[in-house]
């Protein structure tokens, strides 16, 4: 009956002119947002009903195709199993930060950017729902346009500011870059498969380079939007200068558009070459290595959420280079657990991450300052901000207990598999990923620790922690779903597990049947168990402490330390001080420059030590780059400075020429 | 059947009641090896004893993290000691892939731990945690590249078939390798010599103890059960890598267990007496060569 | 031969060479209006059937090549008040000497190119390389912008010719199109004529370099 794909296309047309009808209002009404909100509320009801619809039918994949004027392509939507998981984060999140910018970015308090951020932020969502239901080349082109201006806009929200003009530039030409790359890929695509029509499979017979080709492409188009190194560098900047709200959508759901792109790349061949699989995994497991030991030496918070996005996205990848590589060598176990967890982390990461942003808009919120090391002991001022920020830090981490572990547990188990002996030995160096996620599970417990020690807890290093007070309920609210979310998925993983196994199904039918389940690969059921216990035992630990502290405290004086006389908040460690250990274990990545004060003197002056962290690759090796190209460049400078009639004389030049190509 | 019920109650029994024993045996053989006659065996347990019947003193600076912190370590030790078997018996709880459970819950120990650390406001406890953390990212690999070997060793990925798996298909090389490279990791998570000397309190040469310089009573009690019930799990697992002989008889194996866990504490206090500890911008490379020859087994297995 | 065609053209070619010498603003606006009038006419000789639409579209063509353009360029000479060329960059008897090389050499190559019969046998190929070269010389070669935008009319003339080897192939529409196009071009450069001189004072195109960065 396709109704499930029609109430998604409303939804779709919904969410893309909630922001329109604010335009309208003036600049200082709140009636403009409170449409915007509830259009978006809309939207993502109605999508909600389109989803159940869908899994209630079976999970059976819908397709609509019209025709259109333009001249190539066609309007063809589909939803199937995975386009449906996709959907699930882009609603979600669009309408918590909805709800989370009545109160952070309210229109009275920003007449001058607001009406253009709730028209961007409606455009942009439509825009990534079209890009995740298009069925068909040119459509899914058109999205993903529409989708990466939009973000440019958003980004530039605050274009007062010039690192947030710089941010936009540095965003605006990498999401083109990708672009160009995409459309590459689509025309090889169409050239291939002899349609516009999206996600056909490839014929075995096409040449190795032609495949090859497509595939490189697509990784480059869609690793440039995921953020996997080395083409994250627009991503901290754009993540930690747009308004928090939006951060949380582009961490949380854009970033997996461009997974979305990785995943249905890797069905279009039936058997892939294993240097596809092999060269997702080796990337994403460079990205969340390398991603994490970047974010640990940030010293401003959003960046450090923005890279750990970064190592999420790596994690990703290494599930689906796994799924990929399963594919290759028939091993529906690697495809169900790599895929699996890979999809997972997904719906993990839209959860947690979008928590974390929207606690740290908190934080900005209340403090206007995003310097780490101007923070600390936030807790007491914000604690229900500070325990809500913790939950997610936990859930970040993938530490037991929250969902997080679970979607990184089917990674593990999946790379674990190529290592039994029973099965073929080539793979057996795939395990070697299993070190490397663990050293980014380590990061990850550093990088966090870091961030919520040295913002909330501890002593306050500056005046500006003293007005800090936890926001209103709209702020916190979103905040607590989310929280929630994290809480149901551990606990009932069975919720999504269907949802999962069909997506791998529909990834690889030939291998995966739609009745699989996960079973004794990965006993999710008990791992949930593990996880309530975990969690209602440490509630009731928790309430415990509560109950006996009363009893046996007998003083609460300043911290004792080894006896020191007079403490200062100064002393304290910093966040700078936190990560330096670890930036000078991986100075060879990380070129820290500490800001050293002078010596030789025999008075010591007042000095200040200040940690500055590039990024490496961006302003390591993309500026230089750039730079250099200019300066080669500059040498045509004289061609170009001349008179009119020199161009002229150029013109002219070029058509004897072409004329003397025809003549002979 | 009876012993299908009594075996888990026998692990959990030991679990819950030998941890203190073992420093207790390290102080004797340090001592023993020093020359001196060094505390009672027993002296461990009327420490813990007297801290819980203490009352606290605690920070005004701290929040609920730092009241929580030894109590969750103490949680995620326990169940993951309930994960290892001891001897040749099953453990009480195992299921596919619980091997990455047990790592990840030293992982949320030590969040919980170096929280409550920073928690303080204080920069000794701060250089303890960021000490702790980064050597934590060496470890971690070092550990999983161990039990890499052990899961293509026993075609498991559950910790009770990894570690109870069969003598006779045991090469020697790797499995000797991977024992060296996580008995070195034991040392340096359960701070002794020569990562981290339990003994002294000097800036230079902390990590664990400095941690916990502001706890006091009960919660200092509960960390210095948690972190003798952590060197016990983590001997337990190393023990059999090392001396995976079983006699078959259930009570005699337990017996042989529980000589095993005291010669084991013995070994350390050994490796205590007869090394110095090395400076901590050496500590890397240590942890790197566990790492190594953790992947050097693995190599030889897969070869 | 086709003595009716190749005379026009002749004469067409012959203005080529005259606007390529002459440094008198007057006379060169003069000559290229006489020169579109000519070639309004070749329509009517080429076809053969002549309707009242070719006839209509020949009246428009002249009235706006012959009256409207050089009306407005007239103004625009008027407005910036001056009545010869600057020394132009290769002189103007130089510049002869190249427009009639140039069209001796689009004469002999004209066979070397694969063509109809139409077009292998009149001169409308040699005609319209010769006027699209003269259009490109004073383009290039001449500094006042007024003469320049007289370059560019010629070398439209010069793509018209070119077309009437497709006559029977491109309908009257497209002949329109490119009038109109032509028509606008010279509107819009009017404009820009005016702001240059307002700006500099003279409608000489080297100062424009001074806008370069």
């Amino acid at each position: 009956m396709n109704m499930s794909i029609y109430t998604m296309l409303a939804s779709t047309l919904s969410m893309a002119i909630s922001g329109a009808p604010g335009l309208l209002f003036s600049r200082r009404s709140m009636t403009g947002q409170w449409i915007a909100t509830l259009l978006n509320l809309l939207a993502t009801l109605l999508g909600i009903v389109a989803l159940l619809a869908f899994v209630s039918g079976g999970y059976h994949s819908e397709n609509v195709a019209w025709p259109w004027t333009l001249p190539w392509g066609g309007f063809a939507v589909g939803i199937d199993t995975i386009t449906a998981l996709f959907l699930m984060p882009i609603l979600g999140v669009s309408l918590l930060g909805s709800i989370y910018a009545m109160a952070y970015w309210k229109q009275t308090q920003h007449p001058g950017n607001g009406r253009k951020l709730r028209f961007c932020w409606g455009l942009m969502n439509a825009g990534m729902m079209m890009v995740v239901l298009a069925g068909d080349g040119v459509l899914f082109l058109m999205a993903w346009e529409i989708m990466a201006l939009a973000a440019f806009f958003l980004i530039t929200t605050e274009d007062h500011n010039p690192c947030v003009r710089e941010a936009g530039w540095i965003y605006l030409i990498a999401a083109h870059i990708g672009m160009i790359a995409l459309v590459a890929m689509f025309v090889l695509l169409r050239l291939t498969a002899g349609s516009f029509d999206l996600w056909m499979t490839i014929h075995s017979s096409v040449p190795q380079g032609m495949a090859a080709a497509i595939f490189l492409l697509a990784l480059a188009g869609f690793g440039l939007k995921a953020g996997i190194m080395p083409l994250h560098v627009w991503l901290p900047g754009a993540h930690a200068n747009a308004p928090s709200h939006v951060s949380a959508l582009f961490s949380g759901v854009m970033l997996n558009v461009g997974i979305y792109g990785l995943v249905r790349i890797g069905e279009i061949m039936t058997v892939p070459p294993l240097w596809w699989g092999a060269t997702l995994l080796i990337l994403g497991a460079g990205s969340a290595v390398a991603g994490m030991i970047f974010a640990v030496c940030q010293n401003d918070y959003k960046r450090l959420l923005a890279y750990s996005s970064i190592e999420n996205m790596g994690i990703i990848c290494i599930g689906l280079g796994l799924a990929t590589i399963g594919r290759t060598c028939h091993r529906s176990d690697l495809v169900l657990l790599g895929l699996g967890g890979a999809l997972f982390h997904i719906l993990n990461h839209s959860l947690f991450k979008p928590l974390l942003f929207l606690g740290a808009g908190n934080i900005l919120h209340a403090t206007d300052t995003r310097k780490i090391d101007a923070l600390g002991g936030l807790a007491g001022k914000m604690p229900v901000t500070a325990d809500l920020f913790f939950m997610g830090s936990l859930a970040i981490c993938g530490l037991p207990g929250l969902n997080g572990f679970l979607s990184e547990w089917l990674i593990y188990l999946g790379l674990l598999r190529t290592a039994i002996a029973a099965h073929a030995d080539t793979l057996v160096w795939i395990s070697l990923a299993v070190p490397a996620l663990a050293i980014t599970g380590a990061l990850a417990v550093a990088g966090f620790v870091k961030l919520f020690g040295s913002v909330f807890l501890g002593n306050k290093r500056s005046a500006v922690v003293d007005h800090a007070h936890d926001p209103g309920a709209g702020t916190l609210v979103p905040l607590a779903i989310l929280a929630l979310g994290c809480v149901a998925l551990a606990l009932f993983p069975e919720l999504i597990i269907r949802l999962l196994v069909s997506a791998a199904h529909a990834w690889a039918p030939q291998m995966i049947a739609s009745t699989a389940s996960f079973g004794s690969l990965a006993p999710l059921q008990e791992m949930a168990k593990l996880n309530a216990g975990l969690l209602i035992g440490g509630t009731a630990l928790l309430l415990l402490i509560g109950i006996v502290r009363q009893q046996k405290i007998r003083a609460a004086i300043p911290t004792w330390s080894c006896g020191f006389a007079r403490p200062v908040a100064r002393m304290q460690y910093t966040g700078a001080s936190f990560s330096r250990m670890m930036a000078q274990l991986f100075t060879w990545m990380i070129p820290v420059k500490p800001a050293v004060p002078p010596e030789g003197c025999y008075v010591p002056q007042p000095a200040q030590w200040t940690q500055d962290v590039p990024d490496t690759v961006l302003d390591r090796g993309l500026i230089p780059g750039f730079a250099l190209v200019q300066r080669l460049l500059e040498r045509f400078r004289p061609l170009q400075n001349k008179p009119v009639n020199v161009y002229l004389a150029y013109m002219l030049a070029i058509l004897l020429l072409l004329l003397l190509a025809l003549c002979f | 059947m009876f012993y299908n019920v009594i075996n888990p109650l026998i692990h959990i029994g030991l679990l819950m009641a030998m941890p203190p024993l073992l420093p207790g045996v390290i102080n004797k053989t340090k001592a023993f090896v020093a020359g001196r006659k060094g505390p009672p065996l027993l002296q461990p347990y009327f420490d813990i004893y007297k801290l819980l019947r203490k009352g606290m003193v605690i920070s005004s600076a701290t929040t609920w993290i730092f009241q929580a912190a030894p109590v969750v370590t103490l949680a995620a030790t326990l169940l993951a000691g309930l994960l290892v078997p001891f001897g040749p018996f099953a453990a009480p709880i195992h299921f596919t892939g619980d091997l990455i459970l047990f790592v990840y819950l030293f992982g949320l120990a030590r969040f919980f731990t170096t929280s409550a650390a920073l928690d303080t406001g204080s920069s000794f406890e701060g250089m303890g945690a960021a000490r702790e953390v980064t050597f934590a990212c060496l470890s971690e690999a070092a550990v999983l590249l161990g039990l890499l070997v052990l899961v293509r060793l026993s075609g498991s990925v559950s910790l009770t078939p990894m570690l109870l798996a069969p003598l006779a298909h045991r090469p020697e090389a790797p499995v000797l390798l991977a024992a060296a490279g996580l008995f070195i990791v034991l040392l340096a998570e359960n701070s002794r010599i020569p990562v981290d000397d339990p003994n002294t309190h000097l800036e230079l040469t902390m990590i664990h103890e400095v941690m916990v310089l502001d706890h006091s009573g009960p919660l200092l009690g509960l960390i210095n059960y948690g972190s003798a019930m952590k060197l016990f799990v983590l001997s337990a697992l190393v023990l059999h890598l090392l001396v995976p002989f079983h006699i078959g008889v259930p009570v005699a194996d337990w017996v042989l267990f529980l000589v095993e866990m005291i010669a084991m504490a013995g070994v350390i206090g050994m490796v205590e007496s007869f090394m110095a500890r090395l400076q901590m911008r050496h500590v890397p490379t240590l942890l790197a060569a566990a790492s190594l020859l953790c992947g050097f087994g693995f190599v030889l297995m897969v070869r | 031969m086709h003595w009716s065609i190749n005379t026009p053209l002749v004469i067409v070619l012959l203005l080529n060479l005259f606007m390529l010498g002459v440094s008198r603003m007057r006379s060169l606006i003069y000559s290229a209006a006489a020169q579109g009038v000519i070639l309004s006419a070749l329509p009517l000789l080429l076809e053969k059937q002549i309707d009242l639409m070719i006839i209509v579209v020949a009246v428009v063509t002249a009235a706006i090549k012959g009256l409207l353009i050089p009306q407005m360029l007239h103004k625009a000479l008027r407005d910036a008040q001056i009545k010869r060329e600057v020394e132009p960059l290769i002189g103007f008897l130089p510049t002869m000497i190249l427009g009639a090389l140039g069209t001796a050499v689009s004469i002999t190559f004209a066979a070397y190119l694969p063509m109809t019969q139409t077009g292998s046998s009149t001169l409308i190929i040699p005609a319209s390389f010769s006027t699209v070269l003269t259009g490109f010389l004073l383009l290039t070669t001449r500094y006042k912008a007024i003469t320049q935008v007289i370059g560019y009319l010629i070398l439209e003339n010069g793509i018209y010719i070119f077309g009437m080897l497709l006559l029977a192939a491109v309908p009257f529409l497209v002949e329109l199109g490119i009038l109109l196009d032509l028509f606008v071009g010279i509107f819009v450069v009017s404009i820009i004529l005016n702001h240059i001189n307002e700006a500099f004072s003279s409608l000489d195109t080297r100062q424009l370099t001074a806008l370069k960065e």
